[in-house]
């Protein structure tokens, strides 16, 4: 995937505390801990903006191992049901949380632990396989979205190509590495020998700001509710001489926030990019040219370089007329071989042919700039994370079983209904800790009963009408 | 309600925790107090005491303790 050798003597990244690390490093120290995994196989990746992460992640890629990535936070329960789904060979996980970790560890660096688990059943992989990554914000399925190394090379190309990226950019981690948005910022900025400033820090932290300071960062990519935060931290009124640009994705943007960024951007000399994709298209579709993204505020922009979109009206037709909404699809080298829910999904081989239905509805202007109006699928964009409101459901009446339950809602709210007046406050910390997202998200609500029609379904617009 | 009744019950408003935990806690002691939980914290201090915090506040707002000295400035004393 990534040639580290062109780049030998220049930083790939640098750690919260100033220390550098070489691409020759990256190399090196990868060739080594791919050594000691010795052969293709699953590995478990516990993933944190730190070098450890960093090296195994692009180890396990250069050398044909999968990583299988997740969040180092993620609930210990559903952590043992994917060992026990997807049995891998391996973890990779900081030395401090392997001290939790079942099975022995065979070698070390940069901070990380390489564990060998015990089972000895393990899955084949299919030859073209090479990461699996969550569909995000996982309500404890264990559903993953499987790349293949075509997928990985296709999406960093078009990236590389659409936001002009070189060896001189400096990115900050505002995302996690397991989420396909941060994880495509890591690709692309390896891919061109640039320097990435790695931090597990927040931006409601001084420690972030100081950092972005003294790295003299270039960029940084954020989803729309960081967009909120920087404007609450009155953003634009910082003076950040080397910042060249910012990108946006993770769910549509508020069209205001969109103009004020844009605006800014214009005004400073920046860029800002705001960007549509999923994890089922590696990570980008399309996205807003800076140039225009004043003009076509509130718009999601055009298919990435290599990319198509089409729009598919309910019959199954192309649309071709302007300002008509349909389903929007997307084809190119960037759509994944397809999902895995249980290990011997790992062997399949390409279910979607290039081409993907996003389940997202929108429309397209006179001058072919699409917007993205609704979803066809029911599901929020929470802090920029998927959340599927039927999954959700599913697994709060699998822990509560006397009370009903439906969920509902908007885009960083959703509206929970139970009918049960006891339990608000406990589903309210369950689902939180299931999703790992902020409990304020979730607002539960009391009903006598849930609105049904005569045929037992839902009636979620009697719901909408209660939020 | 005294001030530091209003401050204290910003935390437990905003984390949802007890009186208790509240006086320890320092930014990602708990899942709730993350970047998101910290705007909700903003906002429960803002409408609290009625003030407008300086951005460098927000972000130098890192524990419990840490916050008395920040509200300070706004005259806000404990």
């Amino acid at each position: 995937m990534w040639n580290f050798s062109r780049y030998a003597d220049k930083t790939a990244a640098i750690s919260e505390d100033g220390t550098e690390y070489s691409y020759a490093f990256l190399a090196e120290h990868g060739d080594k801990l791919a050594k000691a995994v010795g052969k293709r196989c699953l590995v478990f990746c516990l993933c944190s903006n730190s070098i450890g992460s960093l090296l195994g992640y692009t180890s396990f890629i250069n050398h044909h191992i999968v990583p299988l990535m997740i969040d180092e936070q993620l609930d210990k329960d559903l952590l043992n049901s994917f060992f026990e789904i997807y049995k891998p060979d391996f973890l990779w996980a900081s030395s401090e949380k392997a001290q939790n970790l079942e099975g022995k560890v065979v070698y070390q660096d940069c901070g990380y632990a390489l564990i060998k688990r015990d089972d000895e059943a393990f899955y084949p992989l299919y030859e073209d396989l090479a990461l699996l990554i969550t569909t995000s914000g996982s309500t404890g399925s264990p559903k993953f979205v499987r790349q293949s190394y075509k997928n990985l090379q296709a999406n960093t190309d078009s990236i590389v190509q659409y936001l002009h990226l070189n060896g001189t950019e400096r990115p900050i981690t505002t995302l996690p590495m397991n989420y396909t948005y941060g994880l495509s910022v890591i690709n692309t900025h390896l891919a061109v020998g640039a320097t990435i400033i790695l931090t597990d820090k927040t931006l409601m932290q001084r420690e972030f700001w100081n950092l972005f300071n003294e790295q003299k960062v270039s960029s940084f990519a954020g989803v729309p509710y960081t967009y909120e935060m920087l404007d609450k931290l009155m953003f634009f009124r910082r003076k950040l001489p080397y910042l060249k640009s910012m990108t946006q994705a993770g769910g549509k943007i508020l069209p205001i926030l969109h103009q004020k960024f844009a605006e800014y951007a214009q005004k400073e000399g920046k860029e800002f990019v705001v960007m549509y994709g999923q994890a089922e298209a590696t990570a980008r579709m399309g996205y807003l040219p800076a140039n225009i993204s004043l003009e076509k505020c509130g718009c999601m922009g055009i298919a990435i370089p290599g990319g198509k979109f089409h729009l598919i009206d309910d019959k199954g037709e192309e649309i071709t007329t302007p300002e008509t909404v349909g389903e929007l699809a997307y084809e190119g080298d960037n759509v994944t071989l397809g999902y895995a829910e249980k290990g011997e999904d790992l062997a399949k081989g390409d279910e979607r042919h290039g081409f993907l239905k996003t389940g997202d509805m929108a429309k397209f202007d006179k001058d072919g700039v699409y917007s993205i109006v609704g979803r066809k699928k029911r599901f929020l964009k929470i802090f920029g994370n998927r959340v599927n409101l039927d999954e959700t459901e599913r697994l709060i009446k699998t822990q509560y079983q006397d009370f009903d339950c439906v969920c509902a809602g908007k885009d960083d709210a959703m509206e929970i209904f139970i009918t049960d007046e006891q339990k608000i406050k406990e589903v309210q910390s369950f689902v939180a800790n299931k999703t790992h997202l902020n409990f304020t998200a979730f607002h539960v609500h009391y009903l006598n009963e849930i609105p049904k029609n005569d045929a037992g379904k839902v009636l979620y617009t009697e719901l909408s009408k209660l939020c | 309600m005294s001030n530091i009744e209003k401050y204290t019950q910003a935390f437990c408003q905003a984390f949802d925790i007890d009186e208790e935990t509240a006086k320890k806690l320092k930014f990602q002691d708990i899942p709730a107090w993350d970047s998101v939980g910290h705007m909700g914290l903003v906002a429960q201090l803002e409408e609290a005491f009625d003030i407008m915090l300086e951005p460098d506040d927000i972000v130098d707002l890192s524990s419990f303790e840490k916050g008395k000295e920040i509200l300070a400035k706004y005259d806000i004393t404990f």
